[in-house]
């Protein structure tokens, strides 16, 4: 039986660990499919105080873990499929944790196109990783599908590699700041396709192109999905109130259910940023931690 | 050891002549998640010694085997048995599930 379970492993999650299991709480923290979440995804981050150099993404979440685990956090990986609703809970995932209290850290995950022929191209073409992907696609042609700061940011890392980029947008105007636009439109590998929604990819074995729902189509070798994410709470529909676009409600870290506690990008909406995350996993964390007390 | 680098010269006698089940992992130094793969492998090579063979192709240093197999996102891991991929995943995988994707295949 653990004090704290937290689930997730990005900012929130392993600032949670390091303060409770700094607090001599039992700790385990539950890794999903994204290890390390959404910062391993990114190069260098420039907006983390307290490195004027900038820091790997990758580095840094190494260095969260590392901390965690110095005062005595356990990490495990699984993906949770369920929580019990009242204290001590059990989550289950390939196999069931006890816990007396819960941090949901889950934070968000790209949002993919939602198309059959989508999840048949993945890793064949389909890619939602410029840093990772973008190396096999050198001098090919690409697209970067989406229209907001990510998609722009995509676009722009990409011209390292392939030799013709074209976003494609299913609006005329971009969510994207305009510093972000104008640093794509100035790059002369980068092109526009707006007011196209895409209605299926196709290729053989490999992705070779994708048919627009005007009838139009794109040859390409490459596709990046980067139209925004989506808060990772879906197994969390049947324990917890969550808002209409499934982020988690909380007051300060407290949720509906009492003993669990939620922090990060799963509840956030607004800012996303990791410092932000890393803030409120210590919330979330003292929150805990506090309940653990009034129950002794 | 049992966790191998395969390099293009390697993979044949490592790989496709193996009487075992391979495990290998495609990755690169620039690429974040592989970061978080790379440990877990090493964990599956330890517990999985003697019973298969766990490699890393670093597709920087080798982009013809990651070219031959199709790779083109990583962290991809692929499962040979008798010289031909059995079993592939791609993104960040857990310990136990590649520990019972090899079980199946011993």
């Amino acid at each position: 039986m653990y004090d704290v379970i937290i689930i997730g492993s990005g900012p929130a999650g392993y600032t949670a660990a390091i303060y409770t299991a700094r607090a001599y709480l039992k700790t385990l923290l539950i890794a999903g499919p994204q290890f390390g979440g959404q910062l391993t995804k990114t190069t260098t981050i420039d907006n983390f105080p307290g490195f004027s150099k900038g820091i790997m993404g990758p580095t840094l979440m190494e260095e969260m873990k590392q901390q965690a685990v110095r005062f005595g956090t356990e990490v495990v990986m699984d993906e949770i499929k369920t929580i019990t609703k009242t204290s001590p809970f059990t989550v289950t995932g390939s196999k069931g944790y006890q816990g007396k209290t819960i941090i949901i850290a889950t934070g968000a995950q790209a949002k993919t196109l939602g198309i059959a022929s989508e999840e048949q191209f993945r890793g064949k073409g389909i890619s939602y990783c410029a840093t990772c992907d973008g190396f096999f696609f050198k001098g090919k042609t690409i697209a970067v599908f989406g229209g907001g700061d990510t998609a722009m940011e995509e676009a722009t890392f990409l011209t390292k590699f392939a030799s013709k980029i074209i976003i494609v947008h299913r609006r005329e105007e971009f969510r994207a700041s305009k510093i972000m636009i104008e640093k794509a439109k100035n790059d002369p590998k980068i092109s526009f396709l707006l007011s196209k929604t895409v209605k299926e990819f196709y290729g053989n074995t490999v992705l070779r192109g994708v048919k627009f729902e005007d009838g139009t189509d794109l040859p390409l070798d490459g596709a990046f999905i980067a139209i925004g994410h989506t808060p990772a709470t879906a197994f969390l529909k049947d324990t917890l109130t969550l808002d209409e676009k499934g982020y988690v409600k909380v007051t300060n870290t407290v949720t509906s259910v009492p003993g669990i506690f939620a922090a990060g990008d799963c509840v956030d909406s607004r800012y996303r940023q990791a410092v932000v995350a890393a803030g409120m996993g210590c919330m979330a964390a003292m929150d805990a931690e506090k309940w653990l007390e009034g129950k002794k | 050891m049992a966790d191998i680098k395969i390099t293009d010269s390697t993979f044949g006698k490592t790989v496709l002549n193996s009487d075992k089940p391979v495990l290998v992992d495609f990755w690169a130094v620039w690429c974040g998640p592989c970061q978080m793969q790379g440990p877990i492998v090493e964990e599956v090579a330890k517990e999985m010694d003697g019973k298969a063979v766990v490699g890393k192709v670093n597709v920087d240093e080798s982009p013809g085997l990651a070219g031959k197999y199709g790779v083109m996102s990583i962290p991809t891991l692929i499962i040979f048995k008798g010289g031909q991929p059995v079993k592939q995943f791609v993104g960040v995988q857990s310990k136990e599930s590649l520990i019972s994707a090899l079980t199946v295949v011993i």
